[in-house]
């Protein structure tokens, strides 16, 4: 293999599971305040997914107060504590910058696999 | 310990450290190198240990570089470098050198030819901001002004034009080193070293830093 691929690889988290864009998530972040650390949760919709191997990251959006929050992390990133996938989204593209125009009913998804 | 190895850039990624931030590395092929030959001050006027790096066909090698690889009789090498090192009496012909001789933390300098970048101009090679565009501009990337007319009636050593940019020998001081991998001979260092992916580079202990090991 690729020696730099490797670097690469022994990087990646093998405990982060297979999402999509479109679906829901909740990022389980860890924030260190001082000596203390605890854990904040982002949910939302994945927007983005993007780069590949250890450099890959991808973009969360939610509607917080009434203001559209979007949050980038790197998919492997230490400081993630785990992502929990909420709802499977169905969605035709693999970039939902559409939603960002969208408010309200306007910005559901589709839940996958239900009709 | 003063010493270097000799290495092939493989490029660069980033990796992860434990607080989430992600660290801009370049990965160094470091080896094996072999001693071939250890100079000191008493035989050639200075001490150095010469390493060699890449293997070369035997029918690549000439004569007189057979006869002198055959000292260390670890086969034929496509890159000899020297490095001066105040102790080569520390060193055996034959020696292997691998990236373990220089640990986490290290600073080190590394030494590389930069890209060639052809003849370039002023705006490439030394920065100049160039003019407008549009809107009737007849003032693009051109130089400018070099000088005053009657005085000095001539143009001053070393001002700024276009010319010929990169595939220069360049250092790069105080890079940090982040990792080491000693069964693939593999050093991660952070930050950009100089030239492109395959290119050789020089790494050794930084000359300016206070944390360069002492041993």
């Amino acid at each position: 293999m690729n020696l730099l691929e490797l670097i690469e690889k022994e990087q990646m988290r093998a405990d982060i599971p297979a999402f999509k864009p479109g679906d829901t998530v909740k990022v389980h972040v860890r924030i260190i305040e001082g000596q203390k650390e605890r854990i904040q949760v982002f949910e939302g919709v994945v927007i983005r997914k993007r780069g590949g191997n250890n450099r890959a990251s991808f973009t969360v959006r939610k509607i917080s107060r009434g203001v559209g929050v979007e949050r980038t992390f790197p998919l492997h990133s230490p400081v993630i504590d785990k992502i929990d996938i909420v709802t499977k989204g169905k969605v035709r593209r693999s970039r939902l910058y559409y939603l960002r125009g969208l408010k309200g009913k306007k910005a559901r998804i589709k839940e996958l696999g239900r009709r | 310990m003063e010493m270097g190895l000799i290495g092939k850039k493989l490029g660069m990624t980033q990796i992860f450290w434990e607080d989430g931030a992600a660290i801009p590395v370049t990965v160094i092929e470091t080896g094996p190198c072999f001693v071939i030959q250890k100079k000191t001050k008493k035989t050639d006027g200075y001490d150095a240990v010469q390493l060699g790096f890449g293997r070369r066909k035997e029918k690549k090698a000439t004569k007189p570089l057979k006869g002198h690889f055959k000292k260390a009789d670890k086969g034929y090498f496509q890159f000899i470098r020297e490095f001066r090192t105040d102790t080569p009496d520390d060193y055996e012909v034959g020696q292997e050198l691998k990236a373990d001789i220089f640990g986490v933390g290290d600073r080190v300098d590394v030494i590389g030819t930069t890209k060639g970048k052809g003849f370039a101009g002023v705006i490439k090679r030394h920065g100049f901001h160039g003019g407008r565009a549009t809107h009737g501009s007849m003032f693009h990337r051109a130089p400018g002004s070099i000088g005053a007319s009657a005085y000095p009636s001539r143009v001053f050593k070393g001002t700024k034009l276009p010319g010929h940019m990169g595939n220069q020998r360049k250092t790069v001081q105080n890079l940090t080193i982040v990792g080491v991998r000693a069964d693939r001979n593999l050093i991660l260092v952070k930050g950009a070293v100089p030239g492109a992916r395959n290119g050789i580079v020089l790494i050794k202990n930084a000359v300016k830093s206070m944390l360069t090991r002492e041993n």
